[in-house]
């Protein structure tokens, strides 16, 4: 039995989520006695590709072309169908990224295979696999297999362990990309970077402002405790609808889904469609004057105060440690 | 243009969510169903498009009849034609993607809108998955889109930034909030509504390819410490976060 990973990469680097999936592969694979396959496609990442070896992938396959150097959802797709069946691999593992959100439904539609999206945990059950992921935004849970003969799961980012590398080195196999039209009729020419020094999906802790920040000016305050911890910035709906703050900040049910090992809460109420984005965090700290707030009942560790007093000693705090 | 937009009915996001006795959905009692989110985005781009370009929207739903009430809104806010595949079981994204594509394909629209994700079983697929069995281009979780000389150009949400992609047409597009701000039916358009038909057709069935073994709710959080009720409470807080959770 084999096991293909699409190891993502953009601009030539692995996202951490590819060596969460990679390494995913690896324990399922351990426990099924199968075999881990790692595919990288993009415009020159032959010196990156061996490097997923340390996470337990026995191969990686790679499909270079300059013109594959941003996503372009239909060559990758076929690409990454083309690898599973090329190599009988009947597992396909994708990270639950923009890129692989989208890549996911057309790789499964090409292998006829059922998907199961943005799961959680991946657990082995005698010889098959049970998949957990949250549905109705996180208020409940399914476990679900999938009964086709190929089957593609999507891990949701910073929930599977990447670990370490061990710093083996994988032996690198290329194949060919050869491009037609029809790959190439939907393509990203461009990518426009946000003002923001670090992206809410992408951060290990987040602090996050709400409406009872009173106006934007207040994002300040913010936006030091995020620099003194190394944190993106977060914001609940009400202030991205109040043009406080740029959508890409906004976390919840029509923001981003984020689970950071650390999420400050300040001034946020924590209604339902917050939580939905946000209540996988391994640590929530809500600060809140309202004791009442829903907020409280995710949260690990609270104050209950005025966020006007304590974010400014919090970030004194957090700088002279 | 012709445009087709896919829509659902789903709980409304504020709605309490409780699984029924069996363990395999959730109970409907005291729910109440709204368009999708995300759908909605959808649908108010594909009628920006008509007022632009010309041409007629079609709003599609495949589910019982209770998605006629989410059709029946549709055409209040200004689709010219609403469609209800009839289909009562609940289905994997793959079987209603299958089924969906099998009624596009006959329509086959200049544009296909669908929402980034279902807000019940939240998988995020359908929209593309349907792109794949039509054998069309696609463009998911767009923020920005512009249509001109049969090519799009569309912006994504990515990490970090926006990705800008090109796309030929015929192709599918899923709809991220920040595309656009969805109007409210006008009382003109909700009387209009009441007379237009919904045409009701069966839907195509396939078997999905999922099995569902069990629902239920998330472990819940044990309780959290309030650790203080002002300033003085901070070094204690920053220490916890060290020493205890380990975070910082
Ligand atoms: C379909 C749908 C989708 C939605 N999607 C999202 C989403 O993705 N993300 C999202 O966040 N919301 C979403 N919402 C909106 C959500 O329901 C709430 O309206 C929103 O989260 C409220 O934002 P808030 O907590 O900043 O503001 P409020 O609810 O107004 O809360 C402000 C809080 O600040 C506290 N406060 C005030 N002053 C102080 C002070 N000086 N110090 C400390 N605390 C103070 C108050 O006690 C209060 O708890 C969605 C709603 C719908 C209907
Ligand atoms: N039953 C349905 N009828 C019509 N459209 C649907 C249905 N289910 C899903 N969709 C569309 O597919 C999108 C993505 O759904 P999902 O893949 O389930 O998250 C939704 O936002 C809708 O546009």
């Amino acid at each position: 039995m084999k096991i293909l990973v699409f190891a993502e990469q953009r601009e030539n680097k692995f996202k951490k989520p590819a060596f969460e999936a990679v390494k995913t592969a690896r324990s399922i694979a351990d426990q099924l006695n199968a075999e881990v396959i790692a595919l990288v496609v993009g415009g020159d990442v032959q010196s990156i590709a061996p490097s997923l070896g340390g996470y337990g992938a026995q191969k990686v396959l790679i499909a270079e072309d300059r013109r594959l150097a941003h996503y372009a959802s239909r060559a990758y797709a076929r690409l990454v169908a083309d690898a599973a069946q090329a190599h009988h691999a009947t597992i396909v593992l994708i990270p639950a990224t923009a890129m692989g959100k989208d890549l996911a439904p057309r790789v499964a539609v090409k292998l006829d295979a059922g998907l199961a999206s943005d799961c959680t945990a991946l657990n082995v059950e005698g010889s098959e696999i049970v998949a957990t992921r949250p549905i109705y935004a996180g208020k409940a849970l399914t476990k679900l297999k999938v009964n086709s003969a190929a089957k593609v799961f999507t891990l949701r980012p910073n929930v599977f362990a990447a670990g370490e590398s061990n710093g083996a080195a994988a032996p690198v196999e290329k194949i060919s990309a050869d491009l037609t039209e029809q790959d190439l009729s939907c393509v990203a020419t461009e990518i426009k970077q946000s003002s923001a020094r670090l992206d809410v999906s992408e951060a290990d802790i987040i602090v996050t402002g709400g409406r009872g920040l009173k106006g934007p000016e207040n994002f300040a305050m913010i936006e030091q405790l995020a620099e003194a911890l190394g944190a993106a910035v977060g914001a609940s709906r009400a202030v991205v609808d109040a043009g406080w703050r740029p959508h890409d900040e906004q976390v919840g049910q029509t923001g981003k889904t984020v689970s950071p090992s650390l999420y400050v809460a300040v001034a946020v109420s924590g209604a339902i469609q917050h939580l939905a984005g946000m209540s996988s965090s391994k640590y929530i700290v809500a600060i809140n004057k309202d004791k009442d707030a829903p907020i409280f009942q995710v949260a690990n560790y609270g104050i209950v105060g005025d966020a006007f007093e304590i974010i400014p000693a919090l970030t004194a705090e957090v700088r002279r440690k | 243009m012709k445009l087709a937009v896919c829509i659902n009915h789903v709980p409304d996001t504020a709605t309490k969510i409780n699984i029924a006795a069996d363990g395999k959905a959730i109970d409907r009692t005291g729910v109440t169903y709204i368009i999708g989110p995300y759908d909605e985005f959808a649908l108010e781009e594909c009628l920006r498009l008509k007022e632009k370009n010309g041409g007629d929207v079609t709003a599609i739903s495949l589910g019982g009849d209770t998605h006629k009430e989410t059709l029946r809104k549709a055409l209040a806010m200004g689709a010219d034609k609403a469609v209800l595949l009839k289909d009562d079981s609940a289905r994997d994204s793959f079987a209603v993607a299958r089924a969906l594509a099998d009624y596009l394909k006959e329509i086959s629209p200049d544009v296909v809108f669908f929402g980034k994700q279902s807000v019940d079983y939240d998988d995020g697929a359908v929209g593309v998955m349907v792109a794949e069995m039509l054998g069309l281009p696609s463009v998911s979780v767009c923020v920005k889109l512009e249509i001109a000389n049969g090519k799009a150009t569309a912006e994504r949400e990515i990490e970090g930034g926006r990705e800008v992609v090109e796309t030929t047409l015929p192709a599918v597009f899923t709809a991220q909030k920040g595309l656009n701000e969805p109007r409210y039916p006008s009382l003109k358009g909700i009387m209009g509504a009441k007379s237009k038909p919904i045409e009701e057709r069966p839907a195509s069935i396939v078997a999905g390819k999922t099995e569902l073994i069990k629902m239920e709710k998330p472990p819940a959080k044990p309780g959290g410490k309030i650790v203080g009720t002002d300033a003085g409470a901070v070094p204690e807080l920053v220490r916890l976060l060290h020493e205890e959770a380990k975070v910082i």
